[in-house]
């Protein structure tokens, strides 16, 4: 079953006018903001496909930025997103690029400051559901059918059963998982999805973890 | 979990309940949220449903100028009392006109089951509101029916013009919206069925085309069509008319006949409206230039 819940089709509550280019859109840029912990100073988007032809029209542009800025997809601010985030000094630049990419809805989003950059790619695969495909060249599969968290973390034994065991504990089921990394020893991410919903709870414990770095909710 | 029509009307008759009561234990079970909390969201959705319609009635305009207003001139032309089709059913059209006008105009909206179909399900509602006088509970009510529905249609044949066509999006939302009107003017789970079945024949083939690519032209004006048909339809199933071809087939049927259009009528902006002289001058003008020809 694609679909569990009945607020996949009487939801989610949003700004207009597109579930994918806009909602979907406004997810991507939201897990760009958290994956990378704090507000960025810069960012280069670039638009794929179908989000390269009719951004403008469909606000796919101020959808993402407004993610960036952390908002919500039914966030108001999301409107006046680009001029938010010029007048708190980030420095934007979109990029229309005409490469054939494996899904019409694709999105490539560079963001940084003085302490670091991060890359992830995303895709909007309808009603405002989102899949990541890429993360700083890690290559990630996800359904986005489930509830999934990224964990980054260092690549030392035991980080990944520290993982699961807490999961264990919250009573919470791996319905697919994947681990890469960078090289031997070095920075680690593991992709989770789940059957049972994640608490907040769950996210913070999981990051005081040993050699847990960033843990982020990318699908609810 | 049912996974088809068949299997919800099953457990709707044999334990007889509602389908939104079937819909809501569903959702407990699948999610383990707490009843409560499943009803204060659906609530929460209900409200902002609410403010889209009453935002609309009152007039809005989109970015690119080409939709808005015309919730306000349906209104008016009711207000003047010398319509030719129902009340009720020119009020859900004014309805559903203002919820997807508030939509292209990118004010708040519930995607049901999508933001391009976001006007029928609420459009309907508030519109037999005015007849039925549902209480809260029953409003919540109505969505999880109608939920119940477009959960069947998203998971056995699609919800997205991208991937469907607009019977898969409007087309969608009118069945559901049949089937939620039916369960609240006290019609049994099977006349729900029909009457999905009803709508959903009469927008089969429904291309999506829409101008510029923008979710405006024709979607706002599909919208309203959305709700006269499920309005019709929900009339025609309380008369007790019946689908000769089951819920099920023609839900299967939009699949298949989603999968045989060419990908120039699935949101393409190549094919349809889109590519007429008009669709073409209108793109041209809000882009500066017309869309790459693919």
């Amino acid at each position: 079953m694609k679909y569990r819940s009945v607020f996949d089709i009487i939801g989610p509550v949003m700004i207009g006018p597109s579930s994918s280019h806009t909602a979907g859109a406004a997810r991507i840029g939201r897990v760009a903001r958290s994956l990378f912990g704090r507000e960025p100073k810069w960012a280069n988007i670039s638009l794929y496909g179908s989000f390269a032809e009719t951004y403008k029209g469909h606000g796919t542009d101020v959808a993402i930025v407004g993610g960036l800025l952390d908002f919500d997809t039914d966030d108001t601010r999301i409107i006046d997103a680009i001029k938010i985030a010029e007048e708190r000094g980030m420095k934007l630049r979109f990029i229309e690029e005409d490469a054939v990419t494996d899904h019409p809805n694709t999105a490539r989003i560079i963001i940084g400051d003085h302490n670091g950059e991060l890359e992830l790619v995303g895709i909007s695969i309808g009603g405002g559901k989102i899949e990541i495909t890429e993360l700083n060249g890690f290559e990630l599969k996800l359904s986005g059918n489930h509830p999934a968290i990224l964990v980054v973390h260092n690549d030392r034994f035991g980080a990944i059963a520290s993982v699961a065991n807490t999961l264990a504990k919250y009573e919470i089921n791996i319905g697919h998982m994947e681990v890469a990394r960078k090289d031997v020893g070095k920075m680690a991410l593991m992709t989770i999805e789940v059957d049972q919903n994640i608490d907040n709870k769950l996210i913070e414990e999981l990051e005081q973890l040993p050699n847990i770095l960033k843990v982020t909710k990318i699908v609810d | 979990m049912f996974r088809n029509v068949a299997e919800l009307l099953d457990m709707a008759v044999n334990q007889n309940k509602k389908i939104s009561e079937i819909m809501i234990e569903q959702e407990v079970t699948v999610t383990g949220r707490s009843r409560e909390e499943i009803l204060s969201q659906m609530d929460r959705n209900l409200t902002v449903m609410e403010e889209a319609v009453e935002r609309g009635i009152k007039g809005v305009t989109s970015h690119s100028g080409l939709t808005g207003g015309d919730a306000v001139l349906m209104q008016k032309y009711i207000e003047k009392g010398n319509f030719l089709s129902g009340e009720i059913i020119l009020d859900a059209v004014s309805k559903a006109v203002a919820t997807n006008e508030v939509n292209a105009a990118m004010g708040t909206i519930c995607a049901t089951p999508t933001a391009g179909s976001a006007g029928v399900v609420p459009g309907t509602l508030f519109a037999v509101k005015k007849k039925l006088h549902p209480t809260r509970e029953q409003m919540i009510a109505f969505l999880f029916t109608a939920g119940a529905f477009g959960f069947v249609v998203a998971n056995n044949a699609s919800i997205s013009g991208a991937a469907g066509g607009c019977q898969a999006e409007v087309g969608s939302a009118a069945g559901m919206a049949a089937a939620a009107i039916v369960e609240m003017a006290g019609g049994t789970p099977e006349q729900c069925a029909e009457a999905m079945a009803i709508t959903l024949k009469n927008m089969l083939g429904l291309v999506c085309d829409p101008v510029a690519g923008l979710v405006e032209v024709p979607c706002v004006k599909r919208n309203a069509m959305g709700a006269a048909n499920a309005m019709v339809a929900a009339d025609m199933a309380l008369a007790g008319i019946k689908s000769r071809i089951p819920c099920d087939e023609v839900i299967d049927a939009m699949f298949k006949i989603g999968q045989s259009m060419p990908k120039s009528l699935k949101e393409t902006a190549q094919g349809g409206l889109a590519a007429t002289p008009t669709g073409r001058a209108l793109e041209a003008k809000i882009f500066g230039m017309p869309l790459k020809e693919k």
